[in-house]
């Protein structure tokens, strides 16, 4: 909402800084956005006066002038033919930059040197010329800022207004809210060429007439009051000078003098109004629920559907404007047009919510209708159309406007406990103290019973009960006068969520091993079948919810690749969903890739490390697998974990990606992450006496796994054994099978072991690998 | 001695071999003496003992025993050379500045490291970290934390169906109800999670982004102390001399509502191009709780007071680090991953 800090000082009679302005605005909860200067490129431009014209001695269209800029006197060149003796300007110095970035500089025009230049008013971006040069009014003060002599300078502030303070989208509203802060009442500006509307307006329940024409409500429920006023004679035009200015100050572009009245009454009263060609009415207006299948083509030249929850106005025959949103083109008002119905209405919130959201457009007028216009404040709001209508359109009112009205508001009132405000701010303030504060803001208070019984004003509709009045208590007061001290606090009765303790086990496992923390959208293309879709997504890049996380991260490799990064290695942990028929199931991920060198490359190795392989895959997934619980198995090339139940909780191996040729292969796996039950770990005995060490080299046939050999070496070596440990793996073309060998580290709590007692161990060990599996030694 | 016996000696000796290649200095003159003493040398003794075989015996094994003689003592010479170039590489030719041998060293997400220490420094005030889902429903959402869908208060969120009433959490908020349903006060809790929103991604959006809830409920609790809660954050989070501003705002959750505004790290409140020449910049939304959300989730609102704060810890860490697109967090760029060294 754009707010001209110049508009709302002279309501206040009070000359506003804007900054300063801005900040109070800020702290009263209506921030701004930006700060835009009026006239600020003008800033260099003074005020001078022309002492002395001469006729420039080479040059018959160009004048000597002396010019007095209020600390010197000098000479410039001046084209214009206005240039008088003794008449001030607008003069621009050297060193100074009109607008379109035109430096002015010293220089020489026909062998006389000029310095610096007397502006026009296209010069100065300030519309067309008349005759040359801008005279100014000798009240100018000679050296003074052009900008503030003639009164250009402004600032619009941009206020970001939250939904709940509709009366703030007007400059009335801001005028009244920093009233209530600076004390100072506030006036409405006077219309240049006004005479006060006298007339009152007649009040009816169900219907009323206005200028000939029928007013009959049908929907009080989409429109609680419906009034309107009926003026002929006008003339439809450009609008005059100061309201052309305002609007364009405020960004509002001009369009001719009717339009501009309702607009600026629409910024000044935030009372959106409609004016219809009153000749396009047929002498009937009625507010009636849309018919289905009913159309309507609106101003902006767009056919509309419209449906039986919308609250339309009609004319003996058709609508003729969408409730509260936009007005139709077959009533719209033309260069033609002599006598207009000018609508001043209530259309509800939530009518006008959904009516808008049906038809996807959003107005100045619905965006107030939704947040709640003062009801209380639509006669004033009329009478000061219908006045400024006459005042830039010309005409007379037709008759007493008509307000159908059928339930008038009444006044919502509020009860406030004195110990419930210190209760929730933490401070105590007096009754009066308080009572005054409310006052300022426009609420009528009485004390009643110990409490006070405040009533509401009409602009303020999120006022509704106590808690909002002891909000409005702490705004006024200033959040910042409050004190800073913290009160003991008793613990929380809400564990920590052991999940979290989880996922951070996991980050410092996986950042230890040398992986990045990713984080990925968990939005994307469909992943499956199992894919949950989302409804109305941005693209169909970011149609459906991920099943899984890995592909993204393969994904993510493959940008480490387009940049040319060979060595990637990341790890996520996050969410992942799939459809079900009802909720969609959603359960903890953590997913891990590597690629490219296993170790940074070293000098003392010629710079040749090697690349991640399998078996660092494997060490990987089985460092997640300690953490989230489970077990590996095989499955094709592929490891998968499972849980105590034999269901499949993840999946590890080599990734498709799309490669360049200089890659390494892709490592990566996926674990679903869920709460293990794991109590302390019980202590066991350090052992005290030496180990015994014993290798052995088997062949394996095929089809023997070494998890297999290595259970049975378990079974058969017994109680002494303490380790067992692959340490190489041999393949060749003799051998029948491969040969696989392993070191066992044998040890006795209770006594220091002998080669003997090592060699019978391992013997029996032997024999049932020979016996059980036909592994023999090699 | 027997031939067996002599066989089976020379074997042993062999295997000594291997312990000579890996032997310490001090090892390898014990194992000298051991093997080759001129009183006690195992080998020593295997030769002057070789009178007591049979004549063929003899030789063949003669000669296996000082082929074998052979190889040990060039094998001591060997291990002695090149224990004696280690301790010269060590003491004296080494340019020490050469790089070390290292190991790939990883980090926590950049948002992850501001989360986390968000989290620590609310636990500091009591407050335990606690999670939920992502997928909700709208009367969590939004219903039970006093946002009417009807309203344009719920235009403040735009939101991603997936059915109808079924949604993904436009904010981590759904938490206070489901807390406060399920525990009595006191309840001080700090939500971290994934929220989503209907915004493309650009440079300072995204539809999906971290936020963190706060909730505090019990007896007592006022603005002065939620004031408290927040500064302390501020200055353990920012710095010691950090200026906070609370302004008022407007959430359908709290009454009174305040946006919080924070110094400007970068400029120090003296005003850049990233607080917008203000001096500072906006970090968090919070307030009072709203009596109708006690009301809605059970917690008796003449009885309990509270306050919520929430914020984005996206933004906070482009903040910290100057990052300029949200969009960099998401990319999993190995060269930006790496630059947030913990
Ligand atoms: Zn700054």
């Amino acid at each position: 909402m754009n707010i001209s800090v110049k508009w709302i000082s002279q309501m206040l009679g009070q000359s506003l800084d804007a900054r300063d302005t801005a900040h109070r605005l800020a702290m009263l909860g209506a921030p701004a956005d930006s700060i835009d200067p009026v006239g600020a490129d003008l800033d260099d431009i003074i005020v001078a006066e022309v002492e002395l014209v001469e006729r420039h001695p080479d040059a018959d269209r160009l004048s000597l002038c002396k010019v007095n800029t209020g600390t010197e006197v000098l000479d410039v060149v001046c084209g214009a033919p206005n240039v008088t003796a003794g008449c001030r300007y607008p003069y621009a110095p050297v060193g100074s930059v009109l607008p379109g970035n035109f430096k002015i500089k010293r220089r020489k025009i026909r062998g006389v040197e000029s310095l610096g230049m007397l502006c026009s008013a296209s010069e100065l971006g300030l519309g067309a010329d008349s005759d040359g040069i801008l005279e100014l009014e000798p009240s100018c003060e000679v050296g003074s800022r052009f900008t503030d002599a003639v009164g250009l300078a402004d600032a619009i502030l941009d206020l970001d207004i939250t939904p709940d303070r509709p009366d703030l989208l007007c400059h009335k509203g801001v005028a009244r809210e920093l009233g209530a802060v600076l004390e100072a009442p506030f006036k409405l500006l006077p219309i240049p060429g006004a005479v006060a509307s006298t007339t009152t307006p007649v009040r009816s329940e169900m219907e009323g007439s206005v200028g000939g024409v029928t007013v009959t409500l049908e929907d009080s429920e989409g429109c609680p009051r419906y009034m309107a006023a009926a003026i002929e004679g006008i003339k439809v035009g450009p609008s005059p000078e100061w309201l052309q200015q305002r609007l364009s100050a405020i960004g509002a572009r001009p369009i001719n003098n009717v339009v501009d009245a309702t607009n600026y009454i629409l910024f000044e009263l935030n009372q959106p109004m409609h004016a219809f060609d009153l000749d396009k009415l047929g002498g009937q207006v009625r507010i009636r629920k849309a018919n289905q299948g009913e159309k309507i083509v609106t101003l902006d030249d767009q056919e509309r559907d419209l449906n039986e929850g919308m609250t339309m106005i009609c004319d003996a025959e058709n609508a003729v404007a969408v409730a509260g949103v936009m007005g139709g083109a077959n009533s719209e008002i033309s260069n033609e047009t002599t006598s207009v119905l000018l609508e001043c209405a209530y259309f509800d919130p939530r009518t006008t919510r959904a009516t808008r959201n049906a038809l996807k457009m959003s107005t100045d007028a619905s965006y107030r209708f939704e947040r709640g216009i003062d009801i209380d404040a639509m006669s004033d709001a009329l009478r000061r159309a219908v006045s400024l209508i006459i005042a830039v359109a010309g005409g007379r009112e037709l008759s007493k406007p008509v307000d159908v009205y059928p339930r008038p508001r009444q006044p919502v009132t509020i009860f406030l406990r004195p110990e419930r405000i210190e209760k929730l701010l933490g401070v105590s303030f007096p009754l009066d103290e308080v009572s005054r504060m409310l006052t300022r803001l426009g609420f009528v208070v009485a004390p009643k019973d110990g409490r006070l019984a405040a009533q509401v004003p009409g602009w303020r509709p999120d006022v509704t009960i106590e808690v909002d009045l002891i909000e409005e208590i702490a705004r006024l007061h200033g959040y910042d006068e409050f004190p800073t001290q913290m009160i003991p606090f008793r613990p929380s009765s809400v564990p920590n969520d052991p999940i979290e303790g989880l996922k951070a086990k996991l980050r410092s496992v996986f950042t230890a091993a040398g992986l990045h923390e990713a984080r990925s959208l968990s939005l994307g293309p469909s992943g499956g079948e199992n894919a949950q879709p989302v409804l109305h997504p941005l693209s169909s890049e970011e149609a459906f919810l991920r099943t899984a996380i890995l592909p993204g991260l393969v994904r993510s490799v493959e940008h480490n690749w387009a940049v040319r990064e060979r060595d990637v290695r990341l790890f996520e942990v996050g969410a992942v969903f799939e459809k079900t028929d009802g909720m969609p199931r959603e359960t903890l991920s953590f997913a891990a890739v590597v690629t490219g060198r296993s170790n940074p490359e070293h000098w003392s190795n010629g710079g040749k490390g090697g690349d991640y392989d399998l078996w660092d895959l494997k060490a990987l997934l089985q460092n997640a697998v300690e953490v989230v619980g489970g077990r590996l198995d095989q499955d094709g090339n592929d490891w998968v974990v499972l849980n105590k139940d034999g269901e499949k909780i993840g999946r590890a191996g080599i990734q498709n990606a799309d490669a360049p040729a200089w890659a390494a292969p892709v490592f990566g796996f996926e674990v679903e992450v869920t709460l293990k039950r794991s109590g302390h770990v019980a202590y066991s005995a350090v052992p005290r006496n030496p180990p015994l060490e014993r290798d052995l080299a088997l062949i394996l046939p095929d089809g023997v796994s070494v998890s297999q050999v290595e259970e049975e070496i378990r079974k058969s070596t017994g109680s002494l054994l303490e380790s067992v440990v692959i340490f190489d793996e041999y393949r060749a073309d003799d051998l029948a099978g491969r040969s696989v060998a392993w070191r066992i580290v044998l040890r006795s709590p209770k006594k220091t072991l002998r080669d003997k007692d090592a060699d019978q161990a391992v013997q029996r060990t032997v024999n049932s690998l020979r016996d059980r599996l036909g592994v023999e030694l090699r | 001695m027997s031939n067996e016996t002599a066989r089976g000696r020379l074997a042993e000796l062999e295997n000594t071999l291997e312990t000579i290649a890996t032997a310490s200095p001090s090892g390898l003159a014990e194992l000298r003496n051991e093997i080759l003493g001129r009183k006690a040398g195992k080998l020593t003794h295997l030769l002057r003992s070789l009178g007591e075989l049979p004549p063929e015996e003899r030789r063949e094994i003669g000669a296996a025993a000082n082929i074998l003689k052979g190889r040990i003592e060039a094998a001591i010479e060997k291990r002695t050379a090149e224990c004696e170039s280690a301790d010269s590489a060590v003491g004296q030719s080494e340019d020490l500045a050469m790089p070390a041998r290292t190991l790939w060293r990883g980090n926590r997400h950049p948002v992850t490291v501001v989360v986390d220490e968000i989290c620590e420094i609310f636990k500091e005030l009591g407050f335990t970290r606690v999670v939920g889902p992502e997928v909700e429903t709208d009367e969590y959402n939004f219903t039970k934390l006093n946002i009417p869908l009807d309203h344009p208060a719920a235009d403040m969120h735009d939101t991603f169906y997936l059915s109808p009433g079924v949604l993904l959490r436009t904010h981590t908020s759904p938490m206070q109800a489901h807390t406060m349903e399920k525990y009595q006060p006191p309840i001080r809790i700090v939500v971290p999670g994934q929220v989503y929103r209907r915004d493309p991604f650009d440079p300072s959006h995204s539809p999906v982004f971290e936020q963190i809830e706060g909730l505090a409920v019990d007896e007592g609790i006022t603005f002065v102390d939620f004031k408290a809660g927040i500064d302390y954050f501020v200055k353990a989070f920012f710095s010691k001399d950090t200026k906070v501003r609370f302004r008022p705002s407007f959430f359908p959750f709290t009454e009174p509502s305040a946006e919080i505004d924070v110094g400007c790290p970068l400029c120090k409140g003296s005003g850049c191009s990233t607080c917008k020449h203000t001096g500072f910049m906006e970090i968090m939304g919070a307030g009072m709780v709203h009596p109708t959300v006690f009301d809605r989730c059970g917690v008796d609102s003449e009885k309990y007071t509270g306050y919520a704060y929430g914020m984005g810890p996206h933004r906070i860490t482009m903040i910290r680090h100057g990052i300029p697109d949200i969009r960099l967090l998401y990319e999993n760029d190995m060269r930006f991953l790496g630059q947030f060294v913990e």
